[in-house]
């Protein structure tokens, strides 16, 4: 039991670690976002879980953490990208596609087209083809 | 084992602090303030493992409760959409 724990917790530091290497090498705050949470989540987690087997009688609190973690970095992750990619920070050059589209269009409909031009972009991936290559 | 977690969670402290530091627009810094307070929470759950105290959970449980709130609360407040 203790041995499980001590490699859920080394999982868990080597990906903390692999995110926040991430966090300093991606060229962009979308990518920042993606390594910045999804590997902090995982790392968290496997930390949490690490303390159901390494601390007797706080197996109730590390479920509750884990359930935490796994709800509240998502939501908070989609609320940075959602709020920076309405605050018209741009995608950086080496992007492939951008599936909301709303950049391309015309800043003054930022808000009221962004449901249209989701679905048309959608459809048509080819034309948010940004790097032509 | 529990050293060189503790170790590699000093050095993503250390780097996601470089990048709070260093990033150009405010949303690099409120990610990298994101992932700090995941990454206190880790190490409050590492250290609650250390010193066999069950305490320590409740404290990182409020501290990733607060973490949250505030960065969720801070990227709703800067979003400009009319430009």
């Amino acid at each position: 039991m203790t041995v499980v724990g001590e490699i859920l917790m080394l999982i868990g530091g080597i990906f903390l670690f692999l995110g926040s290497l991430g966090l300093v090498r991606m060229p962009d705050v979308y990518n920042r976002l993606q390594t910045g949470t999804k590997a902090s989540t995982l790392g968290a987690m496997s930390i949490g879980l690490s303390a159901m087997f390494l601390l007797p009688g706080a197996v109730g609190k590390a479920v509750l953490l884990v359930v935490f973690i796994v709800l509240a970095n998502p939501i908070a992750s989609n609320t940075i990208g959602r709020s920076a990619y309405l605050s018209g920070i741009r995608l950086s050059e080496k992007s492939v596609s951008d599936a909301w589209g709303v950049q391309a269009s015309s800043e003054a409909e930022m808000v009221e087209g962004a449901a249209d031009d989701a679905t048309s972009t959608g459809a048509a991936p080819e034309a948010t083809d940004k790097k032509g290559a | 084992m529990i050293t060189i977690s503790l170790i590699l969670i000093g050095l993503s402290a250390v780097l996601t602090v470089f990048r709070l530091i260093k990033g150009p627009s405010l949303f690099d810094r409120l990610v990298a303030s994101d992932t700090l307070s995941v990454i206190g929470m880790a190490f409050l759950v590492v250290l609650a493992e250390i010193v066999q105290t069950t305490s320590y959970m409740d404290v990182a449980l409020v501290y990733g409760i607060v973490g949250f709130l505030g960065t969720v609360t801070i990227a709703r407040f800067f979003m400009r959409v009319s430009k």
